[in-house]
């Protein structure tokens, strides 16, 4: 075969692999639609229980979509940082909404508080003793924590494991989740004896065994949502943190075992 | 993590692909002979289900395995025999995983290597007198070298790139479950490039070791047995 040959065969194959992806960036493509419109949402592991019932009441109240991506606040901000189009972040703390901004990553002036979350230490196995005493005195095999750099709810159980002075006594038994909600599933599944969750994952449940730890042995986890740079010219991104703020989204915050500041 | 802590992950992580390594090869060698040899018709379906870590996610091994480790499963009860109360979250429920992970790697090339001889060798070899066991150890498993090799070294390679499953059952306990798949996956996490550089340019240079050598391993034996 000689290269002309060549060439004149490949015209109509090259023309149909070109036909081939408009068609299909036409039929995958998602059709634009001026008036409702969509946010990408970076959401800490915590809140997913909330968010999706804070997503339909958002779509009932504005028309509006959100579509959530949970992870560690930590492994949130590193892919912000690395350019995710994300166009809000809510973060488990202050410091790394506050990194986001400062960085130049989210607007300055439109971080806020939009719950406050309590730690629980839990475990599923009923009528269990947790409290400060048994976690410096039982026998425990394992405890599950969230990774205390990436995870704030991490963090603040390595705090009141400080606090009680018992951090030495777990070194080696600390079993590490990826993020909060990894932790409360090695504690669900029964893999972890005990373990540190947000009390918004068990608020709901009333099976097992808790400790709602007080005030005095962490410092409270005030949680705080951003407006990223990619969402700053995206109505539907503004109008999701104004519904954030709002008294609606705030009593179903609520009602998920945070605190709110209103 | 420091510099000085990068040993014990690269070194937990190669006492799991030994481990796993050795283990794999004395459960595959069976498991490739009897697929091998045997005339089964439902033969095939033991094979496809030996080669479904192939094709599943980690995350469904990772689910099933997170179960089976744990209180409500075998795991849980093997645990309790030396008080324990999970598999999961141990060096030891790790190598389970990884043998379920890796094993297709090993049985396949062990398969093929006790298929390539036929029943010649041994036919001869039982008219020498030699018992079945005999010859297996005497013909089969000299013969089948090549695919010894092979098996060994793709299961060890396998297990030490191994990452969704131990992220599923591990816990990143250092010294015990915190592989080097997992410290990478942390190190990118917090931003912390600088050691993530250095594992994960070291498994490069690794996997790439590990390619080349294999193929000139298998071009070597392949000319030898001709």
């Amino acid at each position: 075969m000689t290269s002309s040959d060549t060439s004149r065969n490949s015209q109509p194959v090259l023309r149909d692999f070109c036909l081939s992806v408009a068609f299909l960036l036409a039929i995958t493509g998602r059709p634009i639609d001026s008036a409702a419109g969509e946010l990408k949402a970076a959401v800490a592991a915590n809140f997913s229980g909330v968010a999706n019932n804070l997503g339909v009441a958002f779509n009932s109240a504005t028309g509006h979509r959100v579509r959530f991506s949970f992870g560690s606040t930590g492994q949130l901000y590193a892919q912000i940082v690395q350019g995710a189009p994300f166009d809000v972040f809510l973060s488990a703390d202050q410091a790394r909404a506050q990194a986001a901004v400062d960085e130049g990553w989210a607007i300055s002036g439109s971080q806020f508080t939009y719950a406050t979350g309590r730690i629980v230490l839990y475990s599923r196995i009923p009528g269990l003793r947790l409290d400060a005493e048994s976690l410096r005195t039982a026998p425990l095999q394992q405890i599950a924590i969230a990774n205390p750099i990436t995870a704030p709810y991490g963090a603040a159980a390595v705090q009141v494991m400080r606090a009680l002075g018992v951090l030495e006594r777990f070194e080696d038994k600390l079993v590490r989740g990826v993020n909060i909600t990894q932790t409360y599933q090695f504690v669900a599944t029964g893999n972890a004896e005990i373990g540190f969750v947000a009390l918004s994952q068990v608020s709901r449940e009333s099976s097992g065994s808790r400790w709602i730890v007080p005030h005095k042995f962490h410092r409270a986890i005030a949680q705080d949502a951003v407006l990223l740079v990619g969402g700053s010219s995206n109505a539907a991104a503004r109008a999701f943190l104004a519904f954030l703020r709002g008294s609606e989204a705030q009593e179903l915050v609520e009602q998920h075992g945070y605190g709110t500041k209103g | 993590m420091e510099i000085s802590e990068l040993w014990p992950v690269v070194r937990l992580t190669l006492e799991l692909a030994i481990v796993t390594t050795i283990l794999l090869l004395v459960i595959g060698t069976p498991i490739a002979w009897w697929l091998a040899r045997s005339r089964w018709r439902w033969r095939e379906a033991v094979a496809a289900v030996v080669a479904l870590p192939l094709v599943l996610p980690p995350t469904v091994l990772g689910f099933y395995l997170l179960i089976a480790l744990g209180p409500d499963g075998p795991g849980g009860w093997i645990a309790g025999l030396f008080g324990g109360r999970t598999l999961a979250f141990t060096f030891q429920g790790l190598v389970i995983g990884s043998v379920f992970y890796s094993i297709p790697f090993v049985v396949q090339p062990l398969r093929n290597a006790f298929e390539s001889f036929g029943d010649r060798p041994l036919e001869v070899a039982a008219t020498l007198r030699a018992s079945p066991w005999d010859a297996f150890w005497s013909v089969a498993v000299p013969l089948a070298r090549p695919g010894y090799v092979t098996g060994a070294v793709l299961g060890f390679a396998h297990t030490v790139g191994e990452f969704g499953l131990v992220l599923m059952i591990g816990g990143s306990i250092p010294g015990e479950t915190r592989v080097l798949s997992i410290a990478i996956f942390e190190m990118v996490e917090t931003l912390r490039w600088a050691e993530a550089h250095l594992l994960a340019g070291g498994m490069l240079v690794f996997s790439f070791l590990v390619v080349s050598t294999m193929m000139i391993v298998e071009k070597r034996m392949g000319r030898a047995s001709q």
